[in-house]
């Protein structure tokens, strides 16, 4: 059972305000239609499965709504920090925001 | 009945407070400090229960939880009844009711003593992957004689009397066992201010202290136990939690904690107090002062009632005044086995010998026992012991330096009583929990914690530290470092004087050898709860399983509730040896969550019955109830069935819900629909993204029927959008899917398109809605309103209005999910029930008839209509369900669907299609998820078309009525497949279209 820190909450919360979504940095492709059939599945269902430092989007599905970016380890489980979407994941954090 | 074996003095229990109480159906007598072993022991009950696959006696061998035979089932009454309760933990209380559960059908002759001979030789290593894995039909006939042999007790057939509850806590500092190190870490912790939790298994807090014969700061050491106990419970800071054990350790620094709270008073709680707590504890720093459990030798016979370990006999002594026998023999490896023999001698009963596997032992404990007159056997060890359903003797023979063979005749010694050491095992179970993996340490002759990821350490025993001094030294440091890392500044503080012995050193010895190999030596025991042998380990290696965790499973070591607590070791030793590996080398097993067995109440807490799960009720919600409503479940929402009228089958009531909509007007309360409020200048834009359709010309007052799929195409949700104002859109999602749809909206809004000026939120709740339907509709509605002009030219199909209704503030929206003229009104919630109310009033003289969902889904299958998550899986596109007219393929914008939609496996001309189902014999209604095929005499396995996904019987037509998935069905219009049932009946029905009624869709537009 996880402590996450909310970055727009600007507290550690349990985890079971939230909601993992899969990788972080998962942009959807700009143009699909001129995606070929690989491109897209490789969008839809591949997805890397790192042993060591993982970086997530999560949601704040019970508290603020907001969707967000968790640094963490996939072996010790252990979380480096959350950063907001459109940082990077060196802003990674576990305190110092504002509610 | 009297006590033999209770000590005329001494121990901490209160001999002015007697208390009776029950095992196997014989009354007995003990005292309040006891628990339910010593109370046994001390009237004089060696045989506890029979072993699992031998059918052997077995009597009481610890005093923890690391006891492997005295598993009782616990309870006076049916609706207690406690299984797998350990006689050791189980403090006495008057009244209490036990039954032994490995004696199954009683000790004294069962069928297991018999039938063991049996099954003895027949179960070997293996035996659960050879006997019940294949073929699984045999696990189920052996399942229920196995379950009740192999002592897991029963659980209660009647509902738990009493209450748990959980209590989620965050502290400083949690501190795991509250012996000398966790003592001493605790009281240094707290006076740094920090908040302390200070939890132990045990009812009484000390551990080992309460039967230790040092001393400390001069007295006696409970003495410091008690002054430590005083001062921490005076501190407003500290929460001490005895009869609590630590049973999981979680990710960052979670822990759960069960409490029993009452068990220890009586069979049920007082009255308004929860039996047992589990307290759910976040903790910034954790210290782990759990010990060490005492290992067993290994020698043959070792599983007789009346072979204990050595400090289990010191604790009954000394703890609990109860000795376990009359004349001891013991045998240890290290100077801790030698406090038994004293203890036994203090308690002025027969020291028969003390043997010393050691060759030349030294340290203050072999000089004591020199001076009492102790007949000392250095370099020695008990091979075997001798006795039918107790000791009668060991037989003790010369042992080589490195303890693997035997260098000269044995002699048997006449005793009842057999106590060994094999050293300490530090009890790491916790520090594994999270993933560390304990590692090999040959000064400590065990294993002790790996390096921890966690804000953790450890003090004490679990540190390979076993002497007092170095304990409470332990403690006080780590105790300090807790408190550092919480924030506060912990004070250097003095440590207390000790005198205990000075100690040589142990040896590192497991088994013991015996004049013959350990394959025909009489059997040597390992684990004695799933009665694995030495033997058996080192079948496993020969039959060439080298990894210890295989072993483990193949042999079923440390596999049952006590997990391998006293086995362990000694089982990897073995298993080591017998591949010329070092115990290092071959590692160690993972222990998981719990660390003891935890009831399911503790599990459950308050989670039960009413509470067990949040239920939503709409605004109508009691109405319902008062008018005889069966409800369903829809997620938490309890949403009327049917109504049933007194004397009605089931589908009498739902052919009279649906004749009665079609013929008159009918009501369903929608509420429950989800509902989003989506505003915002880019609201119209963001919708037309997320719904497969147009958006971009529905004018305000105007609604539409939107199909949400994934990026991979396929069909997730649907529901009917309406323009309320250029900028303002209110979206309805299926009453399950209302969630679901809401996050992935804000998903795509912040995560793809932060640029759009779109704001959303969840009105589910905010509003009551009221769907009338039926040809009378609009009569009726007339009557309600004044406001709203409900011309057919003026308010059309696919309008909405706003205005009034029963004199209250509503939005009305023209649209229909039957097909039918209908108007679904949607009031303010707390509005609802008058409304409602208002429209029977005025409905009477339409025969105005509530209709629930079952009624709803008859008359939208009679229409073709789907429902998201029944008619659809996951793997259907719009197309697939014949919804090409809901795709707007030349919108700008790629909008979510349309690649996926276009993937080769989607444009297949094979794929499963959704058609109507007509059968060929009116009167059958075919079951939902029956399978189609086109040829019913194939043979096994027939090649399956697709399933029925909707299948009702419908008044309105006269005849069942289904919709389904055929593959290329929407080519098939009016072939025959066939539907092979389950009971042997093949079932025919004609491809159809899925539009039963009305097909020029004349009822709605009226
Ligand atoms: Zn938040």
């Amino acid at each position: 059972m996880f402590r996450i820190y909310c970055p727009y909450c600007g507290e550690l919360r349990e985890e079971e305000e939230f909601h993992p979504k899969g990788p972080a940095h998962l942009a959807r492709p700009a143009d699909p239609d001129n995606c070929t059939d690989e491109q897209w599945g490789d969008f839809l269902y591949f997805r890397d499965n790192p042993r060591g430092l993982h970086n997530e989007l999560w949601v704040h599905a019970l508290g603020c709504r907001k969707f967000f970016n968790v640094t963490r380890d996939t072996q010790t489980y252990l979380i480096k920090g959350s950063y907001r979407l459109g940082e990077s994941p060196d802003q990674a954090r576990t305190s110092g925001d504002q509610a | 009945m009297r006590q033999t074996n209770r000590l005329s003095d001494g121990g901490r229990i209160d001999r002015s407070k007697p208390m009776t109480f029950s095992f196997n159906g014989n009354q007995y007598s003990g005292y309040e400090g006891d628990t339910l072993s010593s109370a046994l022991i001390a009237n004089g009950v060696n045989v506890i229960g029979r072993s699992f696959k031998y059918g052997r006696p077995r009597g009481i061998v610890a005093a923890g939880a690391d006891e492997p035979n005295a598993i009782v089932q616990l309870g006076a009454t049916e609706a207690t009844q406690v299984p797998n309760v350990r006689a050791t933990q189980q403090p006495l209380f008057d009244g209490l009711v036990s039954q032994p559960t490995s004696g199954w059908p009683s000790l004294k002759f069962d069928l297991l003593g018999f039938s063991g001979q049996l099954f003895g030789r027949a179960l070997p290593p293996g035996f659960y992957y050879k006997t019940f894995m294949f073929p699984q039909a045999a696990w189920k006939f052996y399942e229920k004689h196995i379950r009740k042999a192999a002592g897991l007790g029963r659980s209660p057939t009647e509902p738990d009397v009493d209450e748990y509850d959980h209590l989620n806590q965050h502290t400083d500092v949690l501190i795991v066992g509250a012996g000398p190190a966790g003592l001493s870490a605790a009281l240094t912790a707290a006076r740094s201010g920090a908040h302390v939790i200070l939890a132990d298994e045990q009812a009484e807090m000390g551990g080992s202290l309460l039967s230790s014969r040092s001393r400390i700061n001069g007295a006696e050491a409970s003495q410091w136990v008690a002054d430590t106990l005083q001062e921490l419970a005076g501190m407003d800071n500290v929460l001490l939690l005895p009869n609590a054990t630590v049973n999981g350790y979680h990710d960052h620094n979670f822990l759960t904690i069960h409490e029993r709270r009452t068990d220890h008073l009586g069979d049920r709680a007082p009255e308004n107090q929860t039996r047992q707590r589990m307290h759910r504890v976040r903790a910034d720093w954790v210290v782990l002062a759990t010990g060490a459990h005492e290992r067993p030798l290994v020698y043959a016979n070792n599983d007789l009632p009346g072979c204990m370990l050595a400090s289990a006999v010191s604790t009954y002594i000394r703890r609990y005044a109860v000795i376990p026998g009359h004349s001891l023999v013991a045998m240890t490896t290290n100077d801790a086995g030698y406090q038994a023999a004293f203890d036994w001698q203090d308690a002025g009963r027969n020291v028969v010998a003390l043997v010393d596997t050691r060759q030349a032992p030294t340290g203050d404990c072999v000089e004591e026992a020199r001076r009492r007159g102790i007949r000392l056997l250095i370099g020695h060890a008990v091979i075997e012991a001798k006795g039918s359903t107790r000791v009668s003797a060991a037989r003790v023979a010369p042992l080589s330096e490195d303890g693997q063979h035997l260098t000269g005749p044995a002699e048997k010694l006449a005793c009842d009583t057999i106590a060994s050491s094999g050293g300490w095992s530090p009890a790491v179970h916790l520090s594994c929990h999270t993933g560390g993996r304990p590692v090999w340490n040959d000064e400590v002759i065990g294993f002790v914690p790996g390096e921890s990821l966690q804000r953790q350490s450890i003090a004490g025993a679990i540190a390979g530290t076993f002497d007092l001094a170095g304990c409470l030294e332990q403690g006080t440091q780590q105790g300090a470092e807790a408190a550092r890392q919480a924030g506060y500044e912990a004070k250097p503080a003095s440590l207390p004087t000790v005198e205990e012995p000075a100690t040589g050193n142990a040896m590192a010895l497991f088994c013991i050898p015996h004049e013959q190999r350990i394959s025909r030596a009489p059997k040597q025991f390992v684990d004695f709860q799933n009665d694995v042998t030495a033997a058996a380990i080192e079948l496993a290696t020969r039959e060439g399983f080298e990894s210890i965790e295989h072993v483990k499973r193949y042999t079923a070591l440390g596999f049952g509730t006590d997990q391998g607590k006293l086995g362990n070791i000694n089982g990897m030793a073995i298993a080591a040896k017998s591949m010329n590996k070092t115990i290092a080398e071959t590692g160690t097993t993972i222990f998981r969550p719990n660390y003891t067995p935890v009831t399911f109440g503790a599990i459950a807490g308050r989670h039960c019955d009413d509470l067990f799960d949040p239920e939503r009720h709409t605004a109508m919600h009691d109405w319902h109830v008062r008018h005889g409503a069966l409800f369903e479940n829809v997620g938490q929402w309890k949403r009327p069935w049917y109504y049933p009228k007194p004397g009605e089958t089931m589908q009498q009531s739902l052919d009279r819900e649906c004749l009665a909509t079609r013929n008159g007007v009918g009501i369903l309360d929608a509420s429950t629909l989800g509902k989003i409020d989506i505003q915002g200048k880019d609201a119209r834009e963001f919708i037309g993204r997320v719904y497969t359709n147009a958006w971009a010309k529905l004018a305000v007052g105007k609604c539409r029927y939107g199909l949400m799929c994934g990026e991979d195409g396929m069909v997730f949700d649907d529901g009917v959008t309406s323009c309320l104002g250029e900028e303002h859109f209110l979206m309805t999602t299926t009453t399950g899917g209302a969630a679901h749809v809401l996050e992935w909206l804000e998903l795509y809004h912040q995560t793809e398109w932060p640029e759009l000026e779109v704001y959303m939120n969840t009105v589910t709740d905010h509003w009551a809605t009221m769907t009338i339907a039926g040809p009378d509709s609009r009569k009726l509605l007339a009557e309600l309103t004044d406001d709203i002009d409900l011309d057919k030219e003026s308010f059309k199909f696919m309008d909405w209005r706003q205005g009034t209704v029963a004199d209250v503030p509503a939005r009305v929206f023209r649209i229909s999910f039957t097909g039918e003229l209908s108007y679904e009104i949607n009031v303010p919630a707390n509005y609802g029930l008058d409304v409602w109310e208002a429209l029977f009033e005025k409905g009477e003289r339409y025969n105005l008839t509530p209709y629930g969902t079952e009624t709803m889904h008859i008359l939208r299958a009679e229409k073709g209509f789907i429902i998201a998550g029944q008619d659809t899986d996951g793997s259907m596109h719009p197309y697939d369900l014949g919804l090409d007219w809901a795709v707007k393929e030349d919108k700008p914008y790629s909008f979510i669907g349309k690649r996926g939609m276009k993937r080769e496996d989607c444009l297949r001309q094979d794929r499963k299609q959704l058609v109507g189902l007509k059968t060929k014999d009116p009167s059958i209604v075919l079951p939902e998820g029956a399978q189609a095929v086109d040829d019913p005499k194939q043979p096994v396995p027939m090649t399956m078309l697709g399933h029925v996904t909707s299948s009702y019987y419908s008044a309105n037509l006269g005849r069942s009525i289904a919709m389904g998935v055929i593959r290329g069905g929407h080519q098939r219009s009016g072939e025959t497949v066939y539907y092979p049932l389950s009971d042997g009946r093949v079932v025919e029905a004609e491809i159809t279209s899925t539009l039963f009624l009305d097909p020029k869709g004349e009822r709605q537009n009226v």
